[in-house]
């Protein structure tokens, strides 16, 4: 292999236009904080930019695996943000009833709880979706808006607040010197790409996503299937619940996954799994939404302005989706980095509008963070 | 008849798919006013060609000069632009609109922003009424059988350029009767010869060696991915073509010929007593014995798929009942269908049978893997084994398990299909038209295929327009007329296609 092929090669990889996107988000950090890159121990645990990063933008990847199962099935799930204020709600009014909070029997109930409600919520959006042939941005939409009423019902309008030392640890605790989130995430992904890859549900989902009615046809159970990412999806929503509430020590119906969905949908799509169904990636994913959280971080080392904190958020995701498009490569760098047309054909081209197309989408969301 | 200038020229051209090289140096030319051949095996090029003259692939080498100008289309809207229009095999209009309206759709006579109706309802009348068609431009263009709605994807294409002034210079038909009766391909020709006197110069594709020597005056022939020659239709018979087209002499076809539909059918493996669904197909009783080749005649939309669909569990029959090896199948969804061997390759390969993203692997395995469930996966080795034997043995091109099936011709994501399928081991095997659009040595396999399955004792339900292919393969014949399963025909040296095509014409039982 020569070098320039083996260069081709890298450059034509699916993963390669995220992570660079990702290590020049990274540099861009270092003239403001010089020491970015630094990890430094302090009490046993480690610190730095880096580590928080990945803590801080845990939730996040858990919302945007369990995402990646169903967009690639060709749908859409816009309830996790409700899912993760639920699935908070529950847990901790459950906790802050108890006598003894630090109990730990008591917490594991109270996650277990937590989370059989995210499982319904799951099993709600797959009954819409798969049985009743609801579109699933409606279906989804469902639990959006009356998911956050349901969570300020349980907390009774107000914000709970628990005081749980085993609690705290998923969220806000350290493990191994590590945040214990890191470990949780790290746990979920694996899973993921187990369950996906090691049994045949990753072929099955793609191929429901590809061409249903060729599924069907196949023999494919895809009703079942799809049930089965929808439960996925909201389980991790609520896993992602648990450490939001567990890091704040709190249930907030109102703000907890507030908009997390458009960038869990936004990670997905820069992770190069096409909002149309068929292919997808969760190593993708997990790259897009640490591109994601590091450039919330980078807003902030930067001393963006908070004004206009939207406006560069914004403008660095339209810098990626352009990125990301083959077509926009090939006219600004030519055929060097331009994916060929032809030979990528349907599967890629189809994404590129997709791409772009959640850009405006995406824009709303950053008005939490 | 040939001019001096051709209206077109590409040389050299060359296009590269990772791992493949799908044209290498082709040479190709196009007069004004002739109806030119593209002819080739799956997998020879055409299609590629066709793409890199239309703008859909880009070029990796080679010129192509348009009258005279060196050009290079970046997208098909370049191509129209410049003259070139294209017609798929599927057509690509919006059935809910108005043919006039889709003969116009992004290009409406516009006043003040707003579009002129009128105008555009009568520009599409008279456009309709030059080219000798009778269509009702007003009306919804799905209240028109496909072919018709292919003619008008024509009318359309053929005016689009027009707008700039110097009209359509070549007119590209990929295709354009597979799916068309033999009165509905008339009239295409019919609107293809007055293109031709126009001046327009029509690259046509077909399968149908018949067709071509009807309309074209010239042909260029391609062969893995290079050009093998260029000759005047009147120069070359039927015979000298095919062995141009797959590089070697016709045994393979003769030795079908002469082939003797074994005898040996064993006991009844599907039973259907009074199956039927309002509106796709009336009541019928069928019998499919074990080794068995059914075949199914009729002509277009005279309820073969429909039938078809029936035994597979596609649709939901609404009364009749089913049994296969003596037990009964609820036939609620194909999974049922499948569950009980029954095993069904759509006629609709893109739509109904491919996941076109997914490797040729994955696409294989898909059925396999299907019925094991997803907690099943196939052990990768044994995964690797099965389907490199299927593609060794259907020689699906390229070899390559990774390739993705989207990119593979037509004739090979039939193989595909078929592999997927043989896989699984069926009793019985439903092909619906399994032959169609693709070329004659890829049809000349499948129905070899068919024989020696058949042979191994499995049951095939066969179903194909043209009816030498059923009469060939079928030890017993359905035929079907208007949605009604009118004859059971046992096959024999008396049974001919006139004979098919009189019960056909009559309807009538034997």
């Amino acid at each position: 292999m020569t070098t320039t092929s083996r260069w081709r090669a890298l450059t034509h990889h699916h993963l390669f236009w995220p992570v660079a996107v990702l290590v020049v988000l990274l540099l861009v950090n270092v003239p403001f904080t010089p020491d970015f890159f630094s990890i430094r121990m302090t009490d046993g645990h480690l610190y730095g930019s880096l580590v928080s990063i990945v803590l801080f933008g845990s939730p996040l990847i858990l919302v945007a695996v369990g995402m990646t199962l169903v967009i690639a099935t060709g749908g859409i799930d816009l309830s996790v943000g409700a899912v993760v204020a639920i699935t908070g709600a529950l847990t901790c009014s459950y906790i802050s009833d108890q006598a003894d909070q630090n109990a730990l029997s008591a917490v594991f109930l109270a996650m277990g709880v937590g989370l059989v409600a995210a499982v319904v919520c799951g099993l709600w959006n797959g009954f819409l979706v798969a049985r009743m042939g609801i579109q699933p941005i409606i279906a989804t939409l469902i639990i959006m808006v009356a998911g956050r009423g349901v969570a300020q019902l349980i907390t009774d309008g107000k914000i709970i607040t628990i005081n749980s030392e085993p609690y705290k640890l998923i969220g806000g605790g350290y493990w191994l010197t590590l945040p214990f989130s890191i470990f949780v995430v790290a746990a979920v992904v694996a899973v993921t790409v187990a369950l996906t890859r090691r049994t045949a549900l990753g072929l099955l989902v793609e191929s429901v996503g590809g061409n249903a009615e060729a599924s069907r046809l196949v023999g494919i159970r895809s009703l079942r299937i799809k049930i089965m990412v929808y439960v996925f999806c909201a389980l991790c929503a609520g896993i992602a619940g648990l450490m939001i509430s567990s890091n704040t020590s709190a249930a907030d119906g109102n703000n907890a996954g507030l908009w997390i969905e458009l960038d869990a949908i936004l990670a997905v799509v820069i992770g190069g799994t096409s909002l149309l169904g068929g292919r997808f990636s969760i190593g993708g994913t997990v790259i897009g939404a640490l591109v994601i959280q590091t450039l919330t971080t980078t807003i902030y080392t930067i001393g963006v302005p908070t004004q206009t904190n939207l406006v560069f958020k914004a403008a660095v995701v339209i810098i990626v989706c352009l990125l990301q498009s083959p077509k926009f490569r090939a006219k600004v760098f030519g055929a060097k980095f331009g994916s060929k047309s032809g030979a990528t054909g349907g599967g890629t081209s189809p994404a590129t509008p997709a791409k772009t197309a959640t850009t405006p989408e995406a824009a709303p969301k950053m008005e939490v963070s | 008849m040939a001019e001096p200038l051709p209206v077109l020229e590409m040389t050299g051209i060359v296009k590269e798919f990772p791992g493949v090289r799908a044209l290498s140096g082709v040479d190709f030319r196009l007069f004004p006013g002739e109806i030119h051949a593209l002819m080739g095996e799956n997998g020879a090029g055409k299609s590629t060609l066709i793409k890199v003259l239309t703008g859909v692939y880009s070029l990796d080498g080679g010129t192509i000069t348009l009258d005279g100008k060196s050009v290079r289309f970046g997208s098909p809207l370049q191509a129209q632009q410049a003259g070139i229009s294209t017609v798929y095999q599927e057509v690509n209009l919006c059935p809910n609109l108005s043919v006039a309206e889709n003969i116009f759709i992004g290009r409406e006579p516009t006043r003040f922003g707003r579009i002129q109706w009128k105008r555009l309802r009568k520009e599409a009348a008279e456009l309709v009424d030059r080219l000798g068609l009778d269509i009702d431009v007003t009306a919804p263009l799905s209240s028109y059988p496909l072919a018709v709605q292919q003619l008008v994807a024509i009318v359309r294409s053929v005016s689009t350029g027009a707008g700039e002034g110097q009209g359509t210079k070549v007119l590209v038909l990929d295709e354009p009767t597979s799916s068309l009766d033999r009165d509905e391909v008339l009239e295409l020709f019919r609107l293809m010869r007055r293109l031709k006197d126009e001046g327009v110069a029509i690259l046509f594709v077909s399968h149908f060696l018949d067709q071509i020597y009807e309309i074209c005056d010239r042909m260029t022939v391609l062969r893995n991915g290079t050009l093998v020659g260029e000759h005047m239709v009147s120069e070359l018979d039927q015979v000298g073509l095919i062995q141009l087209m797959i590089g070697k002499a016709l045994d393979q076809l003769e030795e079908l010929h002469e082939h003797q539909l074994h005898a040996d059918v064993g006991e009844t493996l599907l039973k259907a007593d009074g199956l039927g669904r309002t509106g796709g197909i009336a009541p019928f009783d069928l019998e499919i014995k074990k080794g068995e080749v059914v075949g199914l005649a009729g002509l277009l939309g005279s309820g073969r798929t429909e039938l078809a669909r029936l035994l597979f569990g596609a649709d939901q029959p609404d009364s009749g009942k089913v049994s296969i090896g003596g037990k009964q199948v609820s036939m609620s969804a194909p999974n049922d269908a499948i569950g009980a061997g029954v095993a069904f390759c759509s006629e609709n390969r893109k739509t109904e049978g491919l996941v076109p993203d997914l490797t040729v692997r994955e696409n294989i395995i898909l059925a396999l893997q299907a019925a094991r469930g997803w907690t099943r996966p196939i052990p990768s080795a044994q995964r690797d084994e099965l389907v490199g034997k299927y593609i060794k043995a259907l020689d699906i091109r390229p070899a390559n398990p990774e390739a993705r099936v989207g990119q593979l011709s037509g004739g090979n994501q039939q193989k595909v299909l078929l592999a997927r399928w043989l896989i699984t081991q069926p009793k019985l095997l439903i092909l619906d038209e399994p032959t169609r659009g693709i070329d004659i040595g890829a049809k000349a396999e499948i129905q070899k295929l068919v024989v020696s399955l058949s042979e191994d004792g499995m049951s095939v339900l066969y179903i194909a327009a043209e009816l030498e292919e059923v009469l060939r393969l079928s030890h017993t014949i359905g035929v079907l007329r208007d949605r009604k399963l009118v004859a059971r025909l046992t096959n024999g040296p008396e049974i001919t296609s006139s004979k098919i095509l009189e019960t056909i014409a009559s309807g009538e039982h034997q």
